[in-house]
């Protein structure tokens, strides 16, 4: 524990821990919101297998990329242990079996759905005692929802009931490189208690990579700007170096 | 006493992760990189972590074959093949940056070199200051230096910066007395 007293659940992401003063406030529900090639899947996978590794039961729900070829990718990292896989601490699960076995094969939800949808998650989180849970990603569920409301409704739901069995949660959302906000809709923003965006910070040419916490409750946080380098070890970061061209995009 | 003594005397004054900036003329600076890679690194078991910004690391790496010198400590984290289009090695040996502006993925290839290969202490080179500052303002040179070496500092590790005689600014020669502990001037004729 530290910064306030609330239980910490450590990124082990190098860097990231120290920014958020010892790691993700336990039971948070935070989104991972950034445009396309920017590092959400990799940074959230991440954040699974360090879990894992910490003995904490982690589960990626992959809405838009088969869990075989997410595990092709990971296999080049060299934090990544395959028994973590047979021995069932970190789960990948294909949201299309969900809609499945619920019989939600359809383009748009009804608020019944998204109930149903949502239950079904929060059971099999209880069920198989997961302690991170990664949602990649949000923006590809809440297309099926028709309004702000039921979008709303589906965070909400989902949120309380995963951070009421102390399960940390992330959403990663995707954004438009010229989106305002810090997620598609606007909504998951104001309901998710952290957001860490990441972005491309163009530089005299140059594209680089960028990480910035923008809000989590429960913990004070560096709200600065880092750049980050995927590597085989891990993502790491560097502080941004304040004297360059600003050219944010 | 020759340069490569000299250099050697001078860096066996400083405690570790001391940072240190060379200034050296043409003739000397092979002499000043054997001091360097062949001799204080071996001496003290030391990785050599390599950034090229003014010749590529593939010319530097035959120039150690052609010299004698044993390379095998040496990793690079080249900044300027991509520039020339140069041959390039993918491996942990042969670290690429789009350019030598990227100053940020600079440190971070050198982090993540401290981080994989942590069973030797460090020696980081930056060759050259004066082509880093082909590149970069003096501010950002400025900041991206303290913060460098500032963080070399926690891995224990020297920070040896060589630069070209008669070719830093004011500006450049008055940032390196900010973030070095020691300057050394080569001597010509040494």
């Amino acid at each position: 524990m530290s910064d306030g007293g609330r239980e910490r659940c450590k990124t082990g992401i190098n860097g990231m821990d120290n920014i958020l003063n010892g790691g993700v406030p336990r039971g948070n529900t935070i989104l991972i919101t950034g445009s396309c090639g920017t590092g959400k899947t990799t940074l959230s996978l991440e954040f699974l297998v360090h879990g894992a590794l910490m003995g904490e039961r982690s589960m990626y729900i992959s809405v838009t990329e088969a869990p075989e070829k997410l595990l092709e990718n990971m296999i080049d990292y060299e934090f990544f242990d395959k028994d973590l896989i047979a021995d069932k601490k970190l789960i990948f699960v294909d949201l299309q079996e969900i809609y499945v076995k619920l019989g939600l094969e359809k383009l748009e939800f009804t608020l019944e759905d998204i109930n149903i949808l949502a239950s079904q998650i929060v059971k099999i989180v209880k069920e198989l005692g997961i302690q991170r849970l990664v949602i990649d990603s949000i923006t590809s569920i809440c297309y099926r929802l028709t309004s702000r409301e039921e979008i709303r409704e589906f965070i909400l739901h989902l949120g309380k009931e995963l951070s009421d069995m102390g399960c940390t949660t992330i959403l990663v959302s995707e954004l438009l490189p010229s989106a305002a906000g810090y997620s598609q809709y606007g909504v998951e923003e104001a309901i998710a208690d952290g957001i860490i965006l990441m972005g491309n910070l163009e530089r005299q040419g140059d594209l680089l990579r960028t990480i910035q916490v923008i809000k989590m409750r429960g913990t004070t946080h560096s709200r600065a700007k880092y750049v980050l380098d995927l590597t085989s070890i891990g993502v790491l970061l560097a502080p941004l170096l304040k004297s360059g061209e600003k050219e944010v995009k | 006493m020759g340069v490569s003594s000299k250099v050697i005397g001078k860096l066996e004054e400083l405690p570790p992760a001391s940072s240190v900036a060379i200034n050296t003329g043409v003739d000397s600076y092979f002499d000043v990189l054997r001091a360097l890679v062949d001799v204080f690194a071996t001496r003290h078991d030391l990785y050599v972590f390599y950034i090229s910004s003014t010749i590529p690391s593939k010319s530097i790496q035959n120039l150690f074959e052609l010299l004698g010198i044993d390379s095998s400590r040496v990793f690079f984290v080249d900044t300027i093949s991509h520039l020339m289009k140069g041959n390039t090695e993918h491996s942990d040996r042969f670290l690429y940056i789009e350019s030598p502006t990227m100053l940020e993925y600079i440190m971070l290839k050198i982090e993540y070199l401290l981080q994989k290969y942590k069973d030797k202490k460090a020696m980081v080179i930056l060759d050259s200051v004066n082509s880093m500052s082909i590149y970069n303002g003096y501010k950002i040179m400025s900041e991206y230096l303290h913060m460098f070496v500032t963080s070399l500092r926690s891995w224990d590790a020297y920070m040896v910066m060589i630069s070209m005689k008669g070719q830093n600014s004011a500006e450049t020669q008055s940032m390196l007395n900010m973030v070095c502990d020691e300057i050394y001037d080569v001597e010509e004729g040494e």
